[in-house]
């Protein structure tokens, strides 16, 4: 398994969207590297022939009647945002400066 | 004896027949609360004037002769990860300072209809990642039992206040033990109730496969009438179980191991477990044996690997649910200049709003989730999450109920282990192989380590759906313990 370098780190913070500063790298960089080399052992007993679960129970599709029930108004999904216009949430630039 | 050491079974019962108003009961916590909060800080929000409006709601319902639930006007305090239309909800993080959520929690909901006073929201680790309530944005919660030593985490807020008797009552999650570690090392009961059991609508995700909601109480008849009160089936989560709730309370009620079949998991000892731990559970082991129980020793050989399996699971499952704070429709928006695009105003807010361990689990989930990655770390992670199920299913049909210390040590000190994730990540050994199997636990208390004089909890763990078990084997245990010790073990914490 590979080591955690901090060019590794600092490519998983933009993955994460964190921007990261400089010696928030170093740090994570030694501690990721010692956390990743302690779970790797899962690797040891996860044989070809097991299943894997992505989660304890059984899982079903639930379906209900499709049906317009109450749901939040503008005023109450909006209520939180931290900018608003229109009844919208306002967002920063999401293109470039050119498009 | 003074309204704040009653049991919830009291108090409902006390307001129910009139001997006590809703108003006298949320009056005593809210002086209690003044009192030791300076010193606990188990609570992020209190709002005394709601509080007593709840609780007059509830007078008022048995003045006109409504019938009440058995625990109308009692007091409960409630963790800050369920979402609350009347209060803040932050859970424990910076990004969601001051954000008032637009609904409530099914827990939530079920609460308010059950005629519980909710006294506030209580403290945790930033979105429950954590074993001590010190990845808290808000400051750590003190352990009642030694202001100095963590009380448990995630759900630490939800521990002490019990603890501190601020609340005869707390709702907690436990998705690799934060309800029954923080219940060990604070001597009180904490239940995971089977997963899907509660539901998980109004709960800000951590680990979605994982996370349950759960009871906190200072005895198990308590946490069985929480329980009953706030679960089964939800529509809106399309996890929850569609059965009715095991009968938790009646099996507190009944109290008997007489003819049943415990098994010790032989893996859960030996290093990393102090001795003043591990002389506590054999002691309860013991009694077990004493009271008719058939004790038998069980190997879970695949339990080794629960830790490892989980710190991948966990932090996969919540790099992709936290992807949600992104600066746009709720919560904290930093750098928003004007010449920034959303993605930077997006990476800036989320280095500023989120706490270390949160960043850590969030990328330490995004690299096990990546191409090239993936089937070494993640994959193998849930292969061995179907060993962990396959050893529970073979243990069970061996012996009904299984046992061991609920966590490797007594509470720590506070900054011991702040700074060393994999030490922390060691708290919750014993508790994760029940989450990635989905199936119930509970803790209770069984005495005090000789080394530090500090509670150790006894960990039952019952199959899917058997958590009337958990029920009755923790209230029999607790019986026996407390004719033993003269009283709950609560009765030793030092007076705050």
């Amino acid at each position: 398994m590979s080591a955690i370098t901090r060019d590794e780190v600092a490519h998983l913070a933009r993955l994460s969207r964190l921007a990261l500063a400089d010696e928030e790298l170093d740090h994570f960089a030694a501690q990721l590297d010692q956390i990743v080399g302690a779970v790797a052992r899962v690797a040891e007993v996860a044989a070809d022939d097991i299943p894997p679960s992505s989660h304890a129970l059984p899982l079903t599709n639930v379906f209900r009647p499709d049906e317009v029930r109450p749901s939040l108004t503008p005023q109450q999904a909006l209520s939180g945002a931290p900018a608003v216009e229109d009844d919208r949430f306002r967002v920063p630039r999401i293109l470039g400066e050119e498009a | 004896m003074s309204l704040i050491h009653r049991t919830a079974a009291e108090l409902g019962r006390l307001i129910a027949t009139g001997e006590a108003s809703a108003v006298e009961v949320a009056q005593a916590h809210l002086d209690r609360i003044a009192e030791v909060e300076p010193k606990v800080h188990a609570f992020l929000h209190v709002d005394p004037d709601a509080v007593l409006a709840q609780a007059r709601a509830v007078d008022g319902r048995r003045a006109a002769g409504e019938p009440l639930g058995p625990l109308a006007g009692v007091p409960i305090a409630h963790k800050d990860v369920f979402t609350t239309a009347d209060m803040p909800t932050t859970a424990g993080s910076k990004i969601l300072e001051g954000w008032r959520p637009p609904y409530d929690a099914t827990v939530t909901r079920r609460l308010r209809e059950a005629g519980l006073v909710i006294l506030g929201k209580t403290n945790l680790d930033e979105f429950a990642m954590g074993s001590s309530t010190e990845n808290s944005a808000y400051g750590p919660t003190h352990n009642p039992w030694d202001l100095t030593r963590i009380p448990g985490g995630s759900s630490g807020g939800a521990s002490a206040s019990v603890a501190a008797y601020e609340a005869p009552l707390s709702t907690g999650t436990d998705t690799g033990g934060s309800i029954r570690q923080p219940a060990a090392v604070t001597g009180i009961v904490g239940m995971k109730p089977t997963y899907g059991g509660s539901s998980r609508y109004g709960l800000i995700a951590f680990a979605s496969s994982l996370d349950t909601p759960g009871p906190f109480a200072r005895n198990v008849l308590d946490a069985a009438l929480l329980h009953e009160a706030f679960s089964g089936h939800d529509p809106m989560d399309s996890t929850s179980i569609a059965q009715p709730v095991p009968p938790v309370v009646e099996a507190a009620r009944q109290a008997s191991v007489e003819g049943l079949r415990v098994g010790v998991v032989k893996e859960f000892g030996g290093d990393g477990y102090q001795p003043g731990v591990l002389a506590r559970f054999q002691e309860a082991v013991d009694l077990l044996e004493s009271l008719g129980a058939k004790v038998v020793e069980v190997s879970c050989p695949s339990f080794a690997y629960a830790l490892p399996a989980y710190y991948l699971i966990a932090p996969s499952e919540c790099s992709s649910n936290l992807a949600r704070f992104d600066a746009m429709r709720y919560g904290l928006r930093v750098g928003d200049d004007g010449t920034r695009s959303a993605e930077e105003v997006m990476a800036l807010t989320r280095a500023a709003g989120f706490g270390p361990e949160v960043k850590r689990r969030i990328m330490l989930g995004t690299y096990a989730l990546s191409s090239g990655y993936y089937d070494a770390y993640y994959g193998s992670a849930q292969k061995v999450r179907t060993l962990i199920s396959r050893d529970f299913d073979a243990a069970f049909h061996q012996v009904d109920v299984l046992v061991s210390p609920t966590t490797p040590t007594t509470a720590f000190p506070i900054g011991e282990r702040a700074d060393d994730p994999m030490a922390m990540y060691l708290a919750d050994l014993c508790t994760i192989p029940s989450n990635l199997a989905g199936n119930a636990a509970i803790s209770v208390p069984c005495g005090l380590a000789d080394e530090d004089g500090l509670p150790v909890g006894l960990q039952i763990m019952a199959p899917v759906l058997g958590d009337d078990r958990c029920y009755r084997v923790g209230a029999a245990v607790e019986k026996a313990f407390e004719d033993r010790w003269g009283g709950p073990l609560l009765k030793e914490a030092p007076a705050l």
